[in-house]
């Protein structure tokens, strides 16, 4: 082999070299622009049942078998959950989150990203889980967001004390 | 001629000029990516020596690794990355390169249909690797990879939720991402095994210097551009700005730009596409395949051992001959490339009575092949009389058809069993034989080439008779485009032989 095979050896593994260098890390991918910051609302919440419990009669449970006797008889169809993000007085994100499940009786859950400018805001979280009525919970925050950061909004209805949204950066 | 085929060709042939056919890169892909797959595992064993799996110690033990020790710890992190890349450019040139040549239907629909697969197994485990860093890119990376999948309706709570809060991440979640890192490799090496199960004698080393010149060139690479970690994660940010690998997250910003559900529609529809090419694609006609004749077959096993994609079956005898056993083609493997036919003892030409092989294509019967020679040879006129075998897939060699030159074209020259070329020069019906196929190392039917040479320097059975002079002989591989080559080769070979004194071998005793 020639010297003049080597170097068009040394050619192509360093245009092979070259490929491989460059794109295993360019160009820079910009995920979310400069001055912006998320806003992540996530929750798994299971809604009440739509209908009301009510007591089985001595007849009703005789009838039933010994392990399946209980007093109350609750429907297992949940409420949609109803929910309302406002930005500065400005709803920026609304849902109605079916129960899933093939009796619909799950837990609703939410997974939403929402890319806002950074700064000072204020942000009110509401959400409605029972048929009838007004939002059952809200929760108003003035909230500095830092360029690149992300607010997480959660909700938690077993919190003792606190049930409701919990915002947190 | 594909128009496709040609560019893709041409573009191959300026590789064969400093490379040579041999070396040529583009011949050996599969090879190539076997080789930068031991690559990434030596080199993966090395980092896992030092690697410590928790939420805090395996970003710091990478770091430690690229840093304190970046004569080893840091170019063996740069080699287990650069290989994992250089197996994403090798296995989709790998793929086009084969879906080009329309090397993907019939026989061959089990080794595309597994590669397609490979493909998924490659970018689960290069993508899973990424999570290891635990840096912002394997948070940028866990969470895209988390918010895609959950647009599937198959998970109760959404998976990213896992990746809300800085706490969400324990060690044991490392610890599984650690276990899954060294489980998947495991899972495509014998995926891949299964992709090249099929095939005789399959190329799983490249040669020994594009092995070196390739480890070299990754090397290099490694000491010039170490690869670097980002930040250590923190899921309280969002990584702005990322140093992307595109082989692997290219659709990732996709997942933003557009949604979820429509990178799965790009990748889900891609690859159901892949999938269908060996039907979607599929010729209107099937070559007859190759059919056993039991009368002349001895049950020797060369067909068997010679065929390159492992169609035929040595089963116990049925008809009563007093041999062992009997060979038995599967028509489903079948390429109908005739090398069973070029390893048959009773491929003779010089048999008296009707010539029949063990095993035959049923539309390039041996005999005709024998009465077309003959007719070739009874036309050849002048000094320095050639007879050319070629190939279907290779240059086309009736384009080389003179008074002084004869040609025939076989579907592949693995073929041509030697005694032909003993046939032709027998009796000075010829002064030379050229033997022309597939560029080297390209065969369209893997072997042709390999088991020619081998049979002509007499190292494989049927061997080329003693009596023949090689000086008579001349090989050429080339491709449907390299015309100076066979020119070159034939205008060698008949200034060779037009120095040598005519000579016949004489009486030949029926068989």
């Amino acid at each position: 082999m020639k010297p003049i095979n080597y170097l068009g050896q040394g050619v192509a593994y360093a245009l092979f070299a070259v490929v491989l260098g460059y794109f295993s890390s360019s160009p820079e991918y910009e995920h979310i622009p400069p001055g912006q910051a998320l806003v992540k609302l996530s929750f798994s919440h299971a809604a009440q049942r739509k209908g009301a419990c009510r007591e089985r009669t001595d007849e009703e449970l005789a009838k039933l078998k010994p392990n399946m006797r209980v007093r109350n008889d609750c429907p297992r169809e949940r409420a949609d959950v109803v929910v309302e993000l406002e930005m500065d007085g400005k709803q920026i994100y609304h849902v109605v989150l079916p129960p899933p499940g093939l009796a619909h009786d799950g837990a609703a859950s939410i997974y939403r990203r929402l890319q806002v400018p950074a700064g000072m805001h204020r942000f009110v979280a509401r959400l409605k889980d029972k048929m009838d009525g007004d939002f059952d919970f809200m929760h108003e925050e003035n909230v500095d967001l830092v360029a690149g950061r992300a607010l997480v909004i959660d909700f938690k209805a077993d919190v003792p004390g606190a049930p409701g949204f919990m915002f947190k950066k | 001629m594909n128009p496709f085929q040609n560019s893709w060709r041409r573009l191959e042939n300026l590789f064969n000029a400093p490379f040579g056919q041999a070396l040529n890169p583009w011949y050996h892909l599969g090879a190539v990516i076997y080789f930068l797959f031991w690559v990434v595992v030596v080199s993966g064993i090395y980092l896992y020596i030092f690697y410590r799996t928790g939420v805090n110690e395996a970003y710091q033990t990478v770091e430690e690794l690229t840093h304190d020790q970046p004569y080893a710890g840091g170019v063996m992190r740069s080699l287990h990355r650069y290989a994992s890349d250089g197996i994403v450019v090798a296995m989709l040139l790998h793929m086009l390169r084969n879906f080009i040549y329309g090397r993907f239907h019939g026989f061959r629909w089990f080794s595309w249909v597994t590669g397609v697969l490979l493909i998924w197994l490659v970018y689960i485990c290069g993508i899973n690797g990424y999570w290891m860093v635990w840096d912002r890119m394997a948070q940028f990376v866990a969470v895209a990879t988390t918010e895609w999948f959950d647009w599937l309706p198959l998970f109760s709570e959404p998976l990213a939720r896992n990746f809300l809060f800085q706490g969400n991440v324990s060690d044991r979640f490392i610890n599984m991402l650690s276990f899954i890192h060294i489980t998947l490799p495991l899972v495509l090496l014998l995926f891949m095994w299964v992709h090249t199960k099929r095939m005789n004698n399959a190329e799983t080393y490249p040669p020994q210097s594009l092995a070196v010149g390739t480890l070299l060139a990754l090397l290099v690479l490694s000491l010039i551009k170490p690869a670097l970690s980002h930040a250590k994660a923190d899921l309280s940010l969002v990584p702005e700005t990322i140093r992307l690998d595109w082989f692997y997250l290219g659709p990732y910003p996709l997942i933003y730009a557009w949604s979820p559900g429509a990178v799965w529609a790009l990748v889900g529809g891609i690859t159901l596409l892949l999938l269908a090419v060996p039907w979607l694609l599929k010729p209107r006609t099937r070559t007859p395949v190759a059919e056993v004749h039991l009368d002349n077959c001895n049950g020797c096993e060369r067909c068997f051992n010679d065929c390159p994609y492992s169609a035929i079956l040595m089963q116990p005898r049925e008809d009563g001959r007093p041999y062992l056993l009997q060979p038995v083609v599967d028509p489903k493997l079948c390429a109908s490339c005739g090398i069973c036919v070029g390893a048959c003892p009773s491929s003779m030409p010089f048999r008296h009575q009707e010539l029949v092989s063990g095993i035959e294509l049923p539309d390039k019967l041996l005999r005709v092949q024998r009465a077309d020679t003959d007719h070739a040879l009874d036309g050849l006129r002048g000094n320095a009389r050639v007879m050319v075998f070629g190939c279907d897939r290779a240059y086309d060699v009736r384009a080389l058809q003179s008074d002084e030159v004869a040609a025939l074209s076989l579907p592949c020259i693995g073929m041509l069993p030697p005694a032909f070329t003993d046939y032709a020069l027998r009796d000075a019906r010829a002064d030379g034989v050229l033997i022309a196929g597939c560029r080297e190392c390209d065969c369209q039917y893997r072997l042709g080439i390999q088991w020619t040479e081998q049979r002509l320097a007499r190292e494989r059975e049927p061997k080329l008779r003693q009596r023949v002079p090689l000086q008579r002989i001349e090989t050429c591989w080339a491709g449907p485009l390299d015309k100076k080559r066979v020119h070159t080769a034939l205008s060698a070979l008949r200034a060779r032989i037009s120095q040598m004194p005519r000579e016949s071998f004489g009486e030949e005793r029926e068989l």
